[in-house]
């Protein structure tokens, strides 16, 4: 017994000398490039093979119907008779989850947001797109093309998709007047203490600092995903303020649809499509873009690097962005489509105005997400700004 | 085949060997095995933006863990949670076990064990969605919290935590032999003498072991606060975001350390008690 335990310590003690070895200031700068990164060289596909009869795809709920949730809204089966391309979707509850999946290898294709997609592409998970074989890709919006969050050095990695506001929405019984601005939802003496409903990713950060751009200009904001490190504290200092107000934070849609409907929180920021299913279940709820401007989503589609599947890939992609499925997705998940086409398609023919779908003024005044780098993104040179890790670090101790 | 059993007969510590060979496999191997790689990964880290993990040995991990005030928070919330939590089902459980290990008629006696334990056979998820419901603004239960938060949180726990405190004190309570309780009475002492010197020494490891249980759940658990406690966090929860949301493997590592050493200074402190041996 004695002689065991001695072992075992000399065991553990090994360990830790091994561990001692240093501790690392590991801080290397990434090396330069047209976006403070190099992408990891890979080829986008030159010409398309036979379909693979498989597709495994990776997708925001909403994204990917094939009737399992309503039969009536399914655009996956369609896909399947026309490709051969026999599909599994997988939904995913966050872009942090999404890119933690395409780390496993088994996914073809990716409904990316802007948070995800450059983190995608940085560590070589998502490959370059051509864009010559994705036929509809001529129609989509050109405000929505080679942006920064779907484009490096003029590369483009996926196919635009649809885009939309992280929308004010508030309970119109309990919350008179209307707001206007986000600081129901900030400001320390908000009437709706203890009812507020805030989203649940260390990306919310940006939402503090879009609100910083408009209230405190000195601070020198001019892209919330671009934060040093003065403007980075202010931010999570408005947000730890804000704690004390704020009821929960979600990550989940449907527990933020219960919550309003409960009147558990009466003010939040939430998707278009959770005000759609909240409303549909009778709590009486409005939405807008605060006099700030809104935080925001555009999603590409983007191919995994080691997908086996990259014919049926392609097709997926020119597919999702033909006019009449981009109007079906849009329409579904309540969302500005990113083919113009697809308003013509719409059964509601007044969506595409409703989102703004065609303005191309309101698209800009979106700060859509985008992975925090250390590079700023706004062009600075002078100074470091907060990279991802550190903002995850920070959501933790906001969080508190 | 005759020839190998014949073989094995006559040597009966390999066949002792033989059959333990399995289930020590699993043990070292699985359980030990995935344990160890848990603390090794601990000294790594990743690369900030891209996620993969960068194989470096370093005891950064460690440093932020304890430097950073914000987790020395959520570890004591979370131990205060799971010992609240273990206190709250023991003082229910034991009233409960009692009835029905010294109260109840043998037929009753199965009929409520069996009650103790249908709720274990539900989803976890809708236990905890459903206390969520109850406990909304508008819900049937409402008054027993302010609210999502810590106190939902605790009142969900020992909820579902109940069930694995009732069945050890009723073993426990069940064997202890009735003739301990009718001598002490025999001997003059009233009920609560009779229970503080007889029933509860003799139960006490029973109750224990329960409580290993009913904390060990607690201190690992991040579903039920995720549904019901708000905006607060527990450990589980940091392992969690830094898995789902960082993709920060490393540190959800270390952090993941932390419920296992209390587990350890637990187990060492209740081993005096003989809990271990009622396991």
């Amino acid at each position: 017994m004695k002689n065991r335990k001695t072992r075992l310590a000399g065991l553990l003690g090994a360990s830790l000398l091994l561990a001692a070895c240093g501790t690392s200031g590991s801080n290397s700068a990434a090396p330069p490039g047209a976006q403070g990164f190099t992408p990891p060289k890979l080829e986008a596909l030159k010409a398309l093979g036979q379909p693979e009869g498989q597709l495994n795809v990776l997708a925001w709920p909403g994204y990917a119907e094939n009737g399992a949730n309503d039969p009536k809204v399914n655009w996956v089966t369609p896909f399947e008779q026309q490709t051969g391309c026999k599909v599994n979707v997988k939904p995913f509850g966050t872009s942090d989850e999404a890119v933690t999946l395409m780390k496993t290898g088994q996914y073809d294709v990716v409904s990316a947001s802007g948070d995800a997609s450059l983190r995608l592409v940085a560590s070589g998970d998502a490959e370059p797109v051509n864009t010559a074989l994705v036929p509809n890709y001529a129609d989509v919006q050109p405000f929505l093309k080679d942006k920064s969050w779907n484009s490096v050095g003029g590369v483009s990695y996926g196919i635009p998709h649809g885009w939309g506001a992280n929308l004010l929405t508030w309970r119109t019984d309990k919350v008179t007047p209307a707001p206007t601005s986000w600081s129901v939802m900030f400001d320390a003496n908000s009437p709706y203490k203890g009812k507020v409903i805030a989203y649940d990713s260390p990306i919310y950060i940006a939402d503090a600092a879009l609100y910083l751009m408009a209230h405190q200009p000195d601070l020198g904001i001019k892209n919330p995903y671009a934060l040093d490190d003065k403007q980075f504290t202010a931010a999570v200092n408005l947000l730890k303020q804000q704690r004390p107000l704020v009821s929960e934070y979600w990550s989940d849609y449907l527990k933020e649809s219960q919550a309003l409907k409960n009147a558990d929180a009466v003010v939040g920021t939430a998707w278009q499509v959770t005000v759609n299913l909240t409303k549909g279940e009778g709590a009486p709820l409005e939405a807008s873009v605060p006099s700030e401007g809104a935080t925001g989503w555009s999603d590409t589609w983007m191919v995994a690097a080691k997908s086996q599947h990259k014919t049926c890939a392609y097709k997926w992609l020119d597919y999702i962005v033909s006019p009449k499925v981009n109007a079906q997705v849009a329409e579904y998940f309540g969302e500005a489509p990113a083919n113009p086409k697809a308003c013509a398609e719409m059964t509601d023919k007044t969506l595409c105005d409703t989102y703004h779908a065609n303005d191309a003024g309101y698209a800009s005044k979106i700060a859509y997400w985008t992975t925090p780098i250390q590079q700023c993104l706004d062009g600075r040179t002078d100074v470091k700004c907060k990279d991802y890790g550190e903002w995850t670090k920070a959501w933790t101790e906001i969080k508190g | 085949m005759t020839a190998l059993s014949a073989f094995f007969y006559r040597k009966p510590r390999l066949r002792l060997g033989f059959l333990l060979s399995a289930p020590l496999l699993w043990l070292g191997l699985a359980y030990l095995g995935a344990l160890a790689a848990l603390f090794v990964t601990a000294f790594w880290h990743t690369d900030a933006f891209t996620g993969q993990v960068v194989v470096e040995w370093s005891l950064d991990n460690f440093k932020t863990l304890f430097s950073d005030a914000v987790y020395r928070t959520i570890t004591f919330r979370t131990v205060g949670i799971a010992a609240l939590v273990t206190v709250i089902d023991a003082v229910i459980a034991f009233p409960m076990a009692y009835a029905m290990a010294k109260l109840a008629s043998p037929r009753a006696q199965r009929i409520l064990v069996i009650a103790v334990m249908t709720p274990l056979w539900a989803s976890y998820l809708v236990k905890a969605y459903a206390w969520r419901s109850m406990l909304s603004g508008n819900g049937a239960l409402s008054w027993l919290s302010p609210g999502y938060g810590v106190t939902a949180t605790i009142i969900t726990l020992s909820y579902l935590w109940l069930p694995y405190m009732i069945l050890p004190i009723y073993a426990g309570l069940d064997r202890l032999p009735d003739s301990l309780v009718d001598a002490s009475g025999d001997l003059g002492a009233r009920s609560l003498r009779t229970f503080r010197s007889v029933i509860l020494p003799l139960t006490f490891p029973a109750i224990v072991a329960g409580s290993i249980f009913t904390f060990s759940l607690s201190l690992g658990d991040y579903i039920a606060v995720k549904i019901v406690g708000g905006t607060s966090q527990m450990l589980g929860n940091v392992v969690y975001d830094n898995i789902g949301a960082a993709n920060n493997l490393p540190f959800a590592a270390t952090v993941a350390t932390v419920p296992v050493v209390i587990m350890l200074v637990y187990l060492a402190a209740v081993r005096r008690t003989g809990a271990l041996d009622n396991l």
